[in-house]
This record gives structure tokens, C-alpha cells and sequence, in this order.
């Protein structure tokens, strides 16, 4: 399996990652080699196998819906940037656009 | 006497017999991490104020006649579980200036014991590596060679337990981040079963995967622990009910009637001759302590490597997409709008590992991909499993090996090659795919390192491993040598 500079691209900016020049450069190269690894599991015949997402199967887990006390949210946002009338304030999330 | 060199258990009779103190106690610990955490660079942080005034404490408890075998005694905590009030990295720029608001629940479990806790552990980034070459603050030395690595991911928690900087210590294993280490450091780690312990406060990285557990300088000891912090907990959904036995039970000498599967797939190539030997010289003891010893067969061993790949990077692409730098953690202030803000929080926070795992991850959850690639490896995962599940209906009880195919290597050795560092955890993966309790325990030594050996059993049979563990380690003295640093 080789991986294309412009896949690279494509899979960082799907996880949001700005990557350096270098860095694309070097992952070109160490995703196709590690991705061939993992082609080893071809070899085997998993039809008919089923998937395991879990060892522990116990279904849904519910609690009693009580009220119970959470996080001060003074504490919660003690750890944000950017903190504005109990909020956190964040970028334009609409390019070009105001704050 | 050097009080930092104890045991939990030998700690925790004298603290109850009142001939020490935790205060005495926690100095002792204090004084041997500032007298060699510069070498070890085991701990990112250090909290001795804190230490003291909870050793204080503790010293109340144990003269109020409220004493647990944990009360008064030095811990130390890998840097991914929450610390309330204590920054917690994870070994990460981008968590570099995180200060949790909670504790977790091993950490609560621990306090509310009245454990000390004397800092937070260097790992490698997120959890991911097998050196704790790649924290993003400094890398940690093995206090048996400091040229060479303790073993990763929690390998500032084995390097302190090996070093002497704490009597006991919490580390997390996904694929083998307890038990390498230990093996590596000569001390002992134990990852029960995947749900045994709560992972309420732990950092995730493949949630399917992860488990914490305790590195000890003994196997009572890591009973000891396993008793504080395991037990079904409501806030981890994923936690396990069943019962919690005391582990210390389970203690005894004498291996009749027990039944040890030996998979000839875990001495194959790759395995260094020496480590080799150690291994079946402890398997040879186990005979000798009355096993009955026989040969197993793990037919898909060959896979378990590339099974853990596609399963752990697609589930921390998708636990690590939370640090967008709008929350917490590194933040870019000079972004344009909100789509490059987390492209270059997560680009500058991220180091090279995690970067590469989360780009695997994404790209094998990807459109196209997701059925050939992350689909494929939860179908092996089975396979895996059930290679488990035949040895355990032919009656095996514990299933042993080596815990890693070679000794502690240098410092830069393999950093620059991941695959060479990943095949690393080839014999620790199989537990964690297949969530199975497994321990790590000192057999011997090669070229003057450490060589470990696991023991790994039935779902939520620690018990059971840790009578076997207790029983060779009580037939052996490797337990009882420190690395040269330690003293």
C-alpha cells in the first residue's frame, strides 16, 4: 500500500493536523511502509468471523436518573483560553468571518 | 536504615507497629528523588508539599488505629490520570499547562486509602511508545543502565519503583505500557482485566484497550495495590461488577493442580537467546513447584501486531480529537478562524508518535478504508481471542512467556524506526486485544539487565496469577536485587 503525498494532505486535514513540509515528506514514506505491514492480515480468511469491538460485553449500561452535584463551572472553564460570561469564546467558525 | 528501599508490605507493618512514620517515611522517598530523579528523569512532577501534609495525615490515621496496608505509603502516578489541583500532561505539549478539577477514580481510591502521593510519572506521549522516548519533556533512564530506556509507555513509573523514588506506583497498559517497563526495570506490573479497575480519570487512548494497574517492587505488594483500586466504579461504563476478592488470598506457595500453557509461537524468531534461557529456566521452576507444564498453541500470534495497529490507532484518532484548543491544553491564538485554530493547536501540540498513529487511524477509519483496514482487524481480534479461549477449555490455567523479546536497549537505538520499536510489544499485545489479566514478574538476568516473565490467565482469574507469581518469585531472589541506583 503506498500513500501519496496529496492522501496525506487529504487524511491531515480530516484530522486537523498543519503539518510541516518535513513532516508530509517523512509520513509519506512511514505510512506506506507501516500500512504494508498491516496488509498481512489478507492473509487470513476472516469471512463468516465475527467482529470483536469489545471483550466485555454488558449491553447498555443506565444509572437512576437523580441529580447528582457536577464540577463547579468555575473550575471547568479555569482551563479554557478564552473565557467569556461563563463561556468559552472561540474563533470565527465561519472563515473570513468577525469574532 | 534506608526506609525509601522497602516494600509496601514491609512499610505498612512497621508504620502499624508504630516504629516509623509516613512523615519519615515520605522523606525518605522525597530525598531519593532529589537525589537521583536527575539522572532518571522519572518524574515530570513533583509535589512534596502536598506529599508531606498527606503523610501527616496519615500518621494521624494510623495512631487513631485507622490504618488500610496503604495508609502512609509514597505512590506515584502515571502523568495520564487526573490529579485534582495537579497538572496532568500526559507527556504532551498540548496538555502541558492542563490542571485536571478532579481526580480519578484510582486516585481517589488511593487517597481515600491513605496512600501519599508523591508526583506525577514521565510516559511517552499519550501513551503511545515503548521508551518514553517520546514524552515531549525528556526521555527517562533505565536506573539499571542510564544509557538505556526503561521500557514505555509508563516507564517513569517502573524506572521510580526500580530506582527507589516511591514504594509503589499506578501505569496504564494498552499494549503492554505496564508490563514492558516492569520487565525492562526489573520490577514487577500487572494489567488486569479489562475492566477491573475503573478508567474514570484516565486519559484515553484505545478505549478498548486500556487498563491501569500497579508496578511493585514485589508480588504482595501489587496485591496489595490491586485491592485499593480495583472494583466496579459508575462512572466508567465499561467497568466490570464482578466480585473483588482480597488478592493477598491468593498468596501461596506450592503450584499443584495448577495447569501452565507454554505457546511455542512466544519463542520464535526474534527472541533474544538470552532472554530465551531466563524464561525457560522460570518455566522449568514452575515445573519444579509442581505445574503441570504443557505446550500450546497460539496459531495466530503472527497477527497480533498489525491486529493492535489498526484497533488502537483508529480508536485514539478518535479519543484524541477532543484536544481542538478551544477547551483546554495548548491553544493558537493567532489562527484566522475556528478550523485553523485546532489545525494548529493539534499541529503544534502533538508530537511525531501521535501525530503518525492519529494520521494511521484516520486514514484506516476513512471512506473506503474502514471495512478492508479497521473492520478486517476486529474480525482477527476474535481469532486472537479465541486462540485464548481453546487453551483455557484444554484446562490451561495460566498461559506463560517472556514479557518482551529483549532486553532494555539504548537510549536513540530504535526511535528512529517505528516498526522495529512496535514489534517491541509483541508478546504483551495478545493480553490487552484479548482483555485477559497478566503480570510481569523479575526471572533473571541478561548481560546484567532485567528479564521479565508474564503470566497471564482467565478473565478476572488475578487470583490465580498472582499465585503463580508469588510462587516462583518466592522461589527465586531476583525480586530482592535493585538496580545500583536504588540504594
Amino acid at each position: 500500500m503506498s500513500i501519496s503525498r496529496s492522501e496525506v494532505e487529504h487524511i491531515a486535514d480530516l484530522a486537523r493536523l498543519e503539518l510541516s513540509e518535513d513532516e508530509i515528506a517523512q509520513l509519506e514514506i512511514e505510512l506506506s511502509r507501516i500500512l504494508e505491514y498491516v496488509d498481512l492480515l489478507n492473509e487470513l480468511d476472516t469471512s463468516g468471523v465475527a467482529p470483536t469491538a469489545h471483550v466485555v460485553v454488558q449491553g447498555d449500561v443506565l444509572r437512576e436518573d437523580v441529580t447528582r452535584a457536577s464540577l463547579p463551572t468555575e473550575d471547568v472553564l479555569a482551563n479554557a483560553p478564552e473565557v467569556e460570561e461563563g463561556y468559552i469564546r472561540v474563533h470565527a467558525v465561519l472563515p473570513g468571518g468577525e469574532e | 536504615m534506608t526506609l525509601h528501599t522497602l516494600t509496601v508490605h514491609e512499610a505498612g507493618d512497621l508504620l502499624r507497629r508504630g516504629e516509623i512514620s509516613s512523615l519519615q517515611l515520605t522523606k525518605s522517598v522525597l530525598g531519593q528523588i532529589g537525589a537521583c530523579d536527575e539522572q532518571t528523569g522519572a518524574f515530570i512532577t513533583v509535589t512534596p508539599e502536598r506529599a508531606l501534609q498527606q503523610a501527616q495525615q496519615a500518621d494521624e490515621s494510623i495512631a487513631g488505629g485507622e490504618a488500610s496496608p496503604l495508609t502512609g505509603i509514597p505512590v506515584a502516578i502515571k502523568d495520564n490520570m487526573c490529579t485534582s489541583g495537579v497538572p496532568t500532561t500526559c507527556g504532551s505539549r498540548i496538555l502541558e499547562s492542563f490542571v485536571p478539577p478532579y481526580d480519578a477514580t484510582v486516585v481517589g481510591k488511593l487517597t481515600d486509602s491513605g496512600a501519599v502521593i508523591v508526583g506525577k510519572t514521565n510516559m511517552d506521549e499519550f501513551a503511545m511508545g515503548s521508551s518514553t522516548e517520546h514524552s515531549a519533556f525528556f526521555p527517562t533512564h533505565n536506573p539499571w543502565d542510564l544509557s538505556r530506556v526503561p521500557g514505555g509507555s509508563s516507564g517513569g513509573s517502573a524506572a521510580a519503583v526500580a530506582a527507589n523514588e516511591t514504594l509503589f506506583a499506578l501505569g496504564s497498559d494498552t499494549g503492554g505500557s505496564i508490563r514492558q517497563p516492569a520487565s525492562l526495570c526489573g520490577v514487577v506490573g500487572l494489567k488486569p482485566t479489562y475492566g477491573r479497575v475503573s478508567r474514570y480519570g484516565l486519559i484515553a487512548f484505545a478505549s478498548s484497550l486500556d487498563q491501569i494497574g500497579p508496578l511493585t517492587k514485589d508480588v504482595r505488594d501489587c496485591a496489595l495495590v490491586l485491592n485499593a483500586v480495583c472494583g466496579h466504579d459508575f462512572q466508567d461504563s465499561t467497568s466490570a461488577r464482578e466480585l473483588t476478592p482480597d488478592y493477598t488470598t491468593f498468596l501461596n506457595e506450592g503450584l499443584e493442580n495448577v495447569v501452565v500453557g507454554v505457546p511455542s509461537e512466544y519463542f520464535a524468531e526474534g527472541l533474544d537467546k538470552g532472554v530465551e534461557a531466563r524464561v525457560r529456566e522460570a518455566i522449568e521452576r514452575l515445573a519444579e513447584l509442581g505445574a503441570d507444564v504443557r505446550e500450546v498453541s497460539m496459531p495466530h500470534e503472527k497477527y497480533v501486531v498489525a491486529t493492535y495497529f489498526l484497533t488502537s490507532w483508529a480508536e485514539a484518532s478518535a479519543n484524541l480529537a477532543r484536544y481542538d484548543g478551544l477547551k483546554y491544553g495548548l491553544s493558537a491564538p493567532d489562527a484566522r478562524d475556528i478550523r485553523e485554530a485546532q489545525s494548529k493547536a493539534r499541529g503544534r501540540g502533538f508530537g511525531r508518535e501521535v501525530k503518525r498513529r492519529i494520521m494511521l487511524g484516520t486514514y484506516a477509519l476513512s471512506s473506503g478504508y474502514y471495512d478492508a483496514y479497521y473492520l478486517n482487524a476486529q474480525k482477527v481480534r476474535t481469532l486472537i481471542k479465541e486462540d485464548f479461549d481453546h487453551a483455557f477449555a484444554q484446562g490451561v490455567d495460566v498461559v506463560v512467556g517472556p514479557t518482551s523479546p529483549i532486553v532494555a536497549f539504548g537510549i536513540g537505538e530504535k526511535v528512529d524506526d517505528p516498526l522495529e520499536m512496535y514489534l517491541a510489544d509483541l508478546y504483551t499485545i495478545p493480553a490487552n486485544l484479548a482483555g485477559l489479566p497478566c503480570i510481569s514478574v523479575p526471572c533473571g538476568f541478561h548481560q546484567g539487565l532485567p528479564v521479565g516473565m508474564q503470566i497471564l490467565g482467565h478473565p478476572f482469574a488475578e487470583g490465580t496469577v498472582l499465585h503463580v507469581a508469588y510462587a516462583y518469585e518466592q522461589s527465586t531472589e531476583f525480586h530482592l536485587q535493585r538496580a545500583p541506583l536504588g540504594l
